[in-house]
């Protein structure tokens, strides 16, 4: 497998670490009510499709990035490559940007 | 043409006789050449079995190569490229290969059918262990083992290309020639010595000449260009993800050669051309497995490419080319003619006709037509389609991966002209002129599909696994009726073959069986490697002490200098003990060990703990969110200890962190668990709070580390302290920390930590310095007696002093289990806060961590044995935990343990169980607290 990452270019999958499913950018809140049943399902349920899939990939013999990683679990093509930061960046602010209009 | 070269002979040894061949020979030419008819006996039924193919496809001729007691099992001797010298044997008989005793099961064959072995040596139950195991064992599988080290090394290679081209027949080797002459970067691979195909075993011509001309000039062209890469004797046998191919090249068969024997490649290809051939397949007849019945392609080879004729053959075809072959007798079965027996049991003397005449051969040439070689199109799940026409599996463009495309006979072109006309197109595709095309033979394929003579006596389809019609027949009168599952009952297909000459037939015969078509029946999943790959060639240089990489600490020569016993921990290798002269045995070293640091002072190298720079205006921050303690409040040149968890609540590592500045801050992780550690911050880094302002590097390999412990250890440590640094107690107190300089000037950070439990430190400096760090400390520290311990001392220490290590933090365990719970900050979240507030993990019945000694004070512990209260049965319900680590301590005079005991806390004094079945270790203990020595932390703080 190869991994198109967004600087580096191609990379052997062999310099990554997997993780898994890339839901996990999403860690709920520890203050709400509802917490301990949100970390539940944080922690331990996770979707398993035959298709598109969003992925956390550690590139632990390069330059050391987390990647979101969107790969047919299928036929195994890989479409896009992120980081991970610039993805959870992105949803920081969208959220910002909601409680504003709220 | 023939491609031996007979004014170079060569001598070699075949079960024990000497013979000679000839430069250009494979084993199987050399053999066939000297009259050798027999060359190994059937994998179940122990049927002598002669040469039946000339290439990779073959199924009967299995041998060993041996050299200096070692020996290579499994071999094709229609692969090994003939060498001076070269020893090898038959295989798979009791006795020799003209005598085998184990042939008594050919007339056992009606007991052995497919699946014998789930149905018969049933009874008595406990039998098949000790008796028919052992027997079917010993009779069935295929070549031995030496049970000697592999003397040969193997090595692996990474390759890029624009074209990976995947044979070098016709196909092949015009569509590299256009491919190179346009200046792409094309690897041309092959599995044969020579490059051609099958144009160095036909008598073809091309362009009015001998094709073995073609073929020659052809790979002298593509020598001269220099972007193209020639790969004989390499077989592609992987196809991977995004354009990644697995090939094996055999550099030389001989054991004991200097250099790589095979070379393992990893082939990088933007798109690759499948022209692999085609394979030629069998007819299913009574006694078609007598030693001389072969493929007809296989005696044409013999024939036209090593010279040696087979007289007096009969040719059983259903195809128009197989009539190319010279026999004095043809059967076509389009004219209702086939065979119904072959006698001789070493080989073949007559033939039996279905019109009831017998003819006089000894060869059985046998074509039933060409199987294209579809395996590398299936690797990433493309299912080949069945054509009707041609009677053969082709691949299906459909599932076909992108980046691959099939040309010639592995896509059903069997003539050579239609090979080059699909040559030039691909070359076309992939951006390159095609080349003028060559005049060459295009004869049609005129195919009669004719499978199975049917009849009461065994007719063979997979040779190798022993398989017959009449067990597919058998598997699918016992309901075993799915492709899939006829082929793990029966064994078809299977072991070095993979079914090469055998799939289609079996398919075939099953399809009869069933009254289904061949489509409708369907075909197994080809997965791979194409061809055996040995696990040698995947292991490569890693092999012995390169199996991982080894780490060494700074002060590993200083250690093997002075007595020291390593292990190892991850790939560090760490001193784990100092044997001195006249101790007995390794307690003796770590016992004095032990005691002379707690009454004065001993050295230990801690470089293996993980490291880690934490700086940013965030810092503090970012621990508070790893750490279930708070560390954005601690001082500067103050430490803390940590324990961090898993998002479950589980603990996951614990270690001390020092604050250098505002803003930096040095973590320390356990040995174990510095990369992964490493890998989870920079996880909550970039994935949960790419926001704070915190950079991280790992600086275990720049720091070389010693913990000095003892109660001499600050007067040892003043000695090497550059003067202007006050360490006393009261400048320095118990988990300080600071920057500083040792020895008139070199860079240091000192850290008062102890995890033995007496006054120590742990002072670091670049890890050049270590070794002359740790000379210089045992060199001052001679008046102290300063010793060097090792890691069992330090278990045995950090026991005593109940902290918990690796054994403790294994992965089940909570906060509150390791007696930490207090550590849990209430007013920050961290990660796993959360999920270790579950019931399950609070309740108060849950484990908790205790100490406990023997109730009689001679009596040994044993790592791993459960707890028990007193007056209940030794049984799993009543468990209530479990002892995890052990040491004998020689500052109580007794063993102690730490083990995890429900309600523990609650239950000191105590008297249980601890009950080890493994070792028959059962003991009364007494529940302490796990802090056997100075419980209140005195010493540690003078």
């Amino acid at each position: 497998m190869i991994i198109n990452h967004p600087t580096l270019g191609p990379r052997d999958s062999a310099e990554f670490t997997y993780l898994g499913d890339a839901a996990l950018l999403r860690r709920p809140n520890p203050k709400s009510e509802t917490a301990l049943d949100d970390f539940y399902s944080y922690q331990y349920l996770r979707d398993n499709p035959a298709g598109e899939h969003r992925e956390l990939w550690y590139h632990e013999q390069g330059d050391r990035s987390w990647l979101v990683v969107t790969r047919n679990t299928v036929t195994h093509d890989i479409t896009k490559v992120e980081f991970a930061r610039d993805v959870k960046q992105a949803m920081i602010e969208k959220a910002i940007i909601k409680r504003a209009k709220s | 043409m023939i491609l031996v070269d007979l004014n170079k002979p060569l001598n070699f040894v075949f079960d024990g006789k000497l013979y000679q061949g000839f430069e250009g020979d494979t084993l199987a030419s050399a053999l066939l050449r000297a009259g050798v008819k027999v060359v190994g006996r059937s994998f179940k039924y122990h049927r002598p079995r002669g040469i039946m193919g000339a290439a990779h496809e073959e199924t009967n001729a299995l041998v060993e190569i041996h050299n200096d007691g070692v020996c290579e099992p499994n071999r094709r001797a229609t692969t090994i490229k003939l060498f001076e010298g070269l020893t090898a044997k038959s295989q798979n008989h009791l006795g020799s290969v003209n005598f085998d005793m184990l042939a008594i099961n050919d007339i056992l064959h009606p007991f052995l059918a497919a699946g014998f072995y789930y149905k018969t040596f049933m009874w008595p139950k406990a039998f098949w262990e000790k008796l028919y195991e052992p027997i079917i064992r010993r009779a069935a599988g295929l070549g031995s083992l030496s049970h000697k080290a592999d003397p040969d090394t193997y090595d692996k290679g990474f390759l890029h290309c624009d074209i990976l081209v995947i044979g070098g027949g016709p196909a092949g080797l015009l569509t590299a020639l256009n491919l190179g002459r346009a200046g792409k970067r094309v690897i041309l691979a092959d599995e044969d010595f020579v490059m051609g195909g099958r144009l160095l075993s036909e008598t073809y011509e091309i362009n009015s000449a001998s094709s073995v001309n073609w073929a020659a000039q052809t790979v002298a062209e593509l020598k001269t260009l220099p972007n193209v890469r020639l790969m004989p004797r390499t077989s592609i046998y992987g196809v991977y993800d995004h354009g990644v191919y697995g090939g094996l090249e055999t550099k030389t068969d001989k054991i004991s050669e200097r250099g790589p024997r095979q070379i393992l490649w990893r082939v990088y290809a933007k798109h690759a051309v499948l022209a692999a051939g085609a394979t030629e397949r069998p007819i299913a007849f009574a006694n078609n497995d007598r030693p001389g019945v072969m493929l007809a392609s296989a005696i044409r080879t013999y024939k036209n490419r090593f010279g040696i004729d087979l007289q007096n053959t009969a040719l059983l075809t259903n195809n128009d080319n197989g009539l190319m072959t010279n026999a004095e007798h043809i059967i076509d079965t389009r004219n209702n003619q086939y065979i119904v027996d072959v006698t001789g049991r070493k080989g073949v003397r007559t033939v039996k006709l279905n019109n009831g005449e017998t003819l006089k051969a000894k060869h059985i040439a046998v074509s039933g037509g060409w199987n294209p070689n579809v395996h590398l199109t299936c690797h990433k799940r493309g299912r080949p389609i069945w054509n009707e026409a041609l009677a053969c599996f082709m691949p299906d463009t459909h599932t076909l991966p992108q980046d691959l495309s099939v040309i010639g006979a592995a896509n059903g072109a069997f003539s050579t002209y239609g090979a080059f006309i699909e040559a030039n197109a691909v070359s076309v595709k992939l951006g390159a002129k095609a080349a003028h095309l060559p005049i060459a033979e295009d004869a049609p394929i005129n195919i009669t599909p004719f499978w199975h003579v049917k009849g009461r006596k065994r007719a063979w389809v997979d040779f190798q696994n022993d398989v017959t019609a009449k067990d597919i027949i058998l598997a699918h009168q016992e309901g075993f009726s799915s492709v899939e599952h006829v082929k793990r009952y029966t064994t078809l297909g299977m072991a070095t073959d993979q079914g090469k000459t055998s799939n289609v037939v079996g398919l075939a015969v099953l399809a009869e069986a069933t009254e289904q078509t061949i489509p409708q029946t369907g075909t197994t999943i080809f997965r791979p490697p194409y061809t055996p790959v040995p696990i040698g060639a995947f292991a490569g240089a890693h092999t012995g002490q390169h199996f991982h990489p080894t780490r060494l600490t700074p002060s590993h020569k200083y250690a093997s200098e002075t007595g020291a016993v390593f292990v190892e921990t991850g790939n560090w290798k760490r001193a784990q003990w100092f044997a001195r002269a006249g101790e007995k045995g390794w307690r003796d070293s770590v016992d004095r060990e032990v005691l002379m640091t707690r009454s004065s002072v001993g050295i230990c190298d801690v470089t293996t703990l993980g490291k880690i720079d934490v700086q940013g205006r965030d810092a503090g921050k970012f621990l508070n969110k790893v750490y279930v303690n708070t560390f954005s409040t601690l001082k500067v040149g103050k430490c803390r200890y940590g324990l961090m968890l898993r998002e479950d609540g589980i603990a996951m590592d614990d270690g001390t962190t020092a604050r250098l500045s505002d803003t930096h801050f040095v973590l320390t992780t356990t040995t174990a668990k510095a990369g992964p550690v490493f890998r989870h911050l920079e996880y909550v880094r970039q994935c949960l709070y790419p926001n704070m302002d915190v950079h991280l590097i790992s600086t275990t390999d720049q720091w070389a580390q010693f913990s000095v412990a003892g109660p001499n250890a600050r007067k040892l440590l003043q000695k090497v302290v550059d003067s202007e640094f006050d360490i006393t107690n009261e400048a320095f107190p118990y988990m300080a920390c600071t920057e500083m300089t040792v020895c008139n000037g070199t860079r240091a950070r000192l850290f008062r930590l102890s995890f033995s439990g007496e006054l120590a430190f742990e002072i670091s400096v670049p890890a050049r310095y270590g070794d002359a760090l740790v000379r210089e400390l045992m060199a001052q520290g001679e008046e102290f007696d300063a010793i060097m311990y090792g890691t069992e001392a330090l278990g045995v220490m950090r026991i005593e002093k109940g902290h918990a290590a690796g054994n403790e933090l294994n992965g089940t365990t909570t906060a509150a289990a390791l007696g930490l719970g207090g550590f849990v900050s209430k007013k920050k979240d961290c990660i796993g806060k959360v999920l270790s507030t579950r019931e399950a993990l609070t309740g108060e019945n849950t484990l908790r961590m205790v100490g406990v000694i023997p109730v009689n004070q001679g009596d040994a512990l044993t790592n791993g044995a459960h707890f028990i209260s007193q007056g209940d049965a030794e049984t799993a319900p009543n468990d209530q935990g479990y002892m995890s680590s052990v040491a004998w301590s020689p500052t109580l005079k007794s063993y102690i343990g730490l083990g995890f005991l429900k309600n523990g806390k609650a239950r000191e004094g105590e008297v249980i169980k601890a009950v080890d079945f493994v070792r028959s270790n059962h003991v009364d203990v007494k529940v302490v607290s796990a802090h056997f020595v100075d419980p209140k932390g005195e010493r540690l703080r003078v």
